[in-house]
């Protein structure tokens, strides 16, 4: 541990504190500024109309109708964008073999899902573009839906797209060790076959996108809901052969994102090509209805597994099948087949088997896309492989904590190579376990619930383990060709009042990013917190970066402010030094003061070195150039992940007559390394254990026979509501990463990572005795009830 | 387009008359019309609670009613609140407690807190989880919401207001 950042009797302390959020004030004042809020001079809406088959032919579309309305300015097809916009395809050289085809703004010539946008609408006011939607004619001619994995990969299979030859979009083994001589060696062995629940983000805020393009300057500025301003300005760029320079993209306050929002979406790329032929900035803000069947879903797997084990409860090996569909297309540019990639990558990580064998079937499906949300492939390896060790722990009457004690990587064994190739520099598995059997008091709750099983209650109590990416460098996205940045970019600059502004990449949508960054830049540089201003999410004005993606916005956004704050310290030091004739290296920059570094006697204020260096340079000696901005650029080098880990458990009662669980406790133990803000990692955490009981429990997009997606409805789709959730108790672990200053890694994800895994094992403890058990999520009443024989 | 009508009615204490198709709904009338973006659209069929106003006192779905039917009412907004500092220390509590993350669905858990917050006694944990149950929120996961709205209830039955938890507040969990 470096003592230095954690002196937090030093003035200008913020690291490791739970300071407030100076943004959050505007929110709370309902002065918020998102996309949905924003009006521009002249501005127009556009409406969508969507395909109501999963699988169908465009024979005609007649527009007349719809164009002679007053107040429509422009409908467009398909062929109308086609001209404009380049098409897309959402695959990477890393993931070799992969195949999808290429996508454009609207539909043409066919649709592959129900709810693909076909035609494009732009009027006046929102009301009148959508009376126009009904004044269209199209006629379609349905094709057989693709909707189940297997009947996908059959060889008569009707083909989504023929020209790709079959279904499948991408197929990839992970083989490590001898499985084969594991299984021939092993005491016992199981195998269960695990289901999860296709679900969606459903951000509050929906999907907001307004495009202005400008036709005398062939300039573009697009106000967008994203994650990912800068991966939108080279998109925007590149497919509509707009200069790099000329495309801003501003991300203002965004209203949930969760790996939604950093997507190509359709109705996002038509709305650029429509501002462009009406000349006009054009809004989109998507219903809710429309979210449902156009956000991208996520975690639609089977996951086929055999563990072989010894009698001491030791793992020896996994064997994997895991097929998951992703819909009709892979999603650009990230690609849908990186939740499988990861699925089959992070089974078992936390533990020390080596003997693994993973076979990983991506296929298409004439459903809406698949690609990265929250935890990204995490929640799914966590619950096959928690739930394993659970089932062999039962199978050899071993506790699960003594099951995970004998199987986890022990402290000794770092730095540890997991089968499927990651890299763990030091992860604290044993510390996590140990806290969490503490913080929960677990003999007192297994005491508690064998007195309640005795009354009939059920309850149960389940743990999992995780292992989370984060701080990815370019061995994610960059080495697979994709023009998506790894790096992140900081100016920090003295103003004339001496006091500060951090332009940075990072973004800002509710996680605390700016907060946490103006925590590191006034420490660093030394400076109170209230005079630094963070300003995020415009490509105009913030520097080039990866922005938010992955978990890396405290890791690799706050070490870039870190360096960027001492470079600025530095240049404020050589003035200063000049000033005082005196040697920065004799000087120190304390709560906006200039210092002895010796006796810590003030010596100058920062407000008069700005005031100097900014109005008065001619009383400096000659030849001083002060240089009160710094700019600094940081790219994660080491590891090519930052992996964090950590424990769940869940407490929760099965009501057996109705299939109803209540969730009585979850505790959470975690290790994201340097910790800059306790309580905005905790909220973190929270959020996204809350999110992964939702998949347990509530959330899954459900389609029926022909690709219709039945409950796409807020009051249809269940998400979790205050009254289901209980609250969350947390402590840390902290093992900083030694490949950074700051020593932070990542947390957003390690909530939703392992929660409905503990949630799963927690059910079926309380199953256990009933003899029932459940293998797929969501663990609805019906589900529940079928297990138990009653449904 | 169909015919515009007139309505009129008053809006954070504020009377306006504008005139409105029949079929716009008084959220978009009070974002579109009024300019009050405090109050957002999560679903607009009246379960995610972000488009949540006070409809002469008592907190309506702004998604599910149109303009004219609020003739001659009284309309209360997000931002009407914070001015008339009827909820300084709601705010300042979900602030010192990051009862808030995105911010979308905040308006709508103001406009609730407000109402739990009219209780002669003070609700319980369970209870505030009951009342924000008409409330989506996809950040927090709620417990810092019932935290502040706890910390209100415990503020107002001293009789002392909400003080900032300051920059150097420990853990507020």
């Amino acid at each position: 541990m470096n003592m230095a950042l954690n002196n937090t009797d030093r003035p200008n302390s913020y690291i490791g504190r739970s300071v407030t959020r100076p943004n959050a004030l505007r929110l709370l004042a309902g002065k918020g500024r998102y996309v949905t809020d924003i009006k521009l001079p002249r501005m127009l809406h556009a409406a969508f109309l969507r395909s109501p088959y999963a699988h169908a032919e465009i024979k005609s579309i007649d527009t007349t109708e719809a164009a002679a309305l007053k107040g429509v300015h422009l409908v467009a097809t398909g062929e109308d964008l086609a001209k404009l916009c380049k098409p897309w395809v959402g695959t990477l050289d890393h993931f070799r073999g992969m195949k999808s085809a290429p996508q454009l703004p609207l539909a043409v010539g066919k649709v592959v899902w129900a709810g693909q946008a076909m035609v494009a609408v732009v009027a006046e006011t929102r009301a009148i573009a959508e009376d126009a939607l009904g004044l269209i004619q199209v006629e379609m001619s349905e094709l057989p839906p693709v909707v189940d994995i297997d009947q996908a990969r059959e060889p008569d299979s009707t083909r989504i797209y023929p020209e790709l030859g079959d279904n499948v979009a991408f197929k990839l083994t992970v083989e490590s060790g001898d499985v084969k001589a594991a299984f021939a060696k092993a005491d016992g062995e199981l195998e269960e076959t695990f289901f999860t629940g296709r679900h969606t983000a459903v951000t509050m805020e929906p999907r907001a996108i307004i495009a202005d393009y400008n036709a005398s300057e062939e300039a573009l500025t697009v106000y967008h809901a994203t994650q990912t301003p800068y991966q939108f300005q080279d998109l925007f760029s590149r497919l509509y052969g707009i200069r790099e320079s000329r495309v801003r993209v501003i991300a203002p306050d965004i209203g949930g994102s969760f790996g939604m929002k950093l997507h190509v979406y359709n109705e996002d790329m038509s709305v650029v090509g429509l501002s462009m032929l009406c000349g006009r900035p054009v809004k989109y803000v998507a219903d809710r209805l429309e979210s449902f069947v156009s956000d991208i879903h996520a975690r639609d797997h089977r996951i086929k597994t055999q563990v072989a084990y010894d009698a001491s409860g030791a793992i020896l090996g996994v064997k994997v099948d895991d097929v998951t569909a992703i819909g009709a297309f892979s999603t650009a540019p990230r690609t849908s087949v990186v939740e499988g990639n990861q699925v089959v990558r992070l089974i078992g990580a936390p533990y020390r088997f080596r003997d693994y064998r993973a076979d990983l079937s991506v296929v298409f499906q004439n459903k809406v896309q698949t690609s990265q949300y929250r935890a990204v492939g995490h929640p799914i390896a966590c619950l096959v492989t928690e739930s394993l060790i659970d089932r062999v722990g039962q199978k050899l009457g071993i506790d699960p904590f003594e099951m995970r004690r004998r199987n986890i990587v022990t402290s000794d064994m770092y730095p540890y190579t997991s089968p499927a190739g990651y890299k763990f520099e030091r992860l604290s598995h044993e510390a996590c376990l140990d806290g969490l059997y503490k913080l929960m008091d677990y003999p007192r709750l297994r005491e508690e619930q064998k007195a309640l099983r005795e009354k009939g209650i059920h309850r149960g109590i389940g743990i999992a383990m995780f292992v989370e990416i984060t701080n990815p460098s370019p061995a994610f996205y960059g080495v697979g060709g994709a023009r998506i940045s790894s790096q992140d970019g900081a100016i920090v600059k003295i103003t004339p009042a001496g006091e500060v502004q951090c332009l940075i990449s990072v973004g800002e949508h509710g996680q605390g990013t700016e907060t946490i960054i103006g925590q590191i830049v006034a420490e660093h540089l030394g400076v109170d917190r209230e005079l630094v201003r963070v300003i995020t999410g415009d490509t105009d004005v913030t520097p080039q970066g990866g922005a938010n993606w992955a978990c890396r916005g405290a890791g690799i956004g706050g070490e870039t402010a870190l360096q960027a704050a001492k470079k600025l310290k530095q240049n404020v030091l050589s003035v200063a030094a000049a000033i005082l004739q005196s040697a920065p290296g004799e000087l120190d920059l304390i709560n906006g003061q200039i210092v002895n570094r010796s006796d810590r006697v003030e010596r100058i204020p920062l407000s008069e070195v700005a005031r100097i260096s900014y109005y008065r340079s001619d009383t400096l000696p000659p030849g001083t150039n002060p240089q009160l901005t710094a700019a600094h650029h940081y790219s994660p080098q080491g590891y090519p992940f930052a992996f964090t880990n950590g424990v769940q458990a869940c407490h929760v009662e099965v009501d057996a007559e109705t299939g109803f669980t209540k969730i009585l406790d979850l505790w959470v133990v975690e290790d994201c390394g340097r910790i800059i803000n306790p309580m905005l990692v905790e909220e973190q955490i929270r959020g996204g254990v809350v999110q992964g009981l939702g998949a347990a429990f509530f959330e899954e997009c459900r389609y029926n026979e022909s690709g219709q997606l039945e409950n796409g409805s807020l009051a249809d789709y269940l998400v979790p509501m205050a009254c289901e959730m209980p609250d969350i108790k947390i402590a840390h672990v902290e093992t900083p990463t030694q490949d950074t200053e700051l020593g932070a890694k990542g947390c957003g994800e390690a909530g939703t990572a392992a929660s409905s895994a503990a949630a799963m094992n927690a059910v079926n403890d309380a199953l256990a005795p009933l003899g029932a058990s459940v293998s797929q999520i969501p663990m609805t009443p019906q589900r529940l009830l079928k297990a138990l024989g009653r449904g | 387009m169909t015919e515009r009508v007139p309505v009129s009615m008053t809006v954070n204490g504020e009377d306006v008359q504008r005139f409105v198709e029949p079929r716009t709904t008084l959220g978009d009338f009070l974002r579109v019309e009024m300019e009050l973006t405090g109050t957002h659209l999560g679903c607009e069929m009246g379960v995610c609670g972000a488009c949540l106003v006070l409809l002469n006192g008592k907190p309506i779905h702004s998604c599910l009613m149109l303009a004219v039917a609020a003739e001659g009412e009284t309309i209360e907004t997000v931002e009407g609140l914070a001015e008339s500092k009827a909820i300084a220390d709601i705010q300042q509590a979900f602030h010192n407690r990051n009862a808030l993350q995105c911010g979308f669905c905040t308006p709508g858990m103001l406009v609730t807190a407000h109402e739990i917050l009219k209780s002669e006694h003070p609700l319980t944990r369970e209870e505030i989880r009951d009342e924000l149950s008409g409330n989506y929120c996809r950040c927090t996961g709620y417990e810092a919401i019932v935290d502040a709205i706890e910390q209100v209830f415990v503020a107002r039955a001293a009789g002392r207001e909400v003080e900032a938890s300051g920059q150097f507040a420990e853990t507020a969990a």
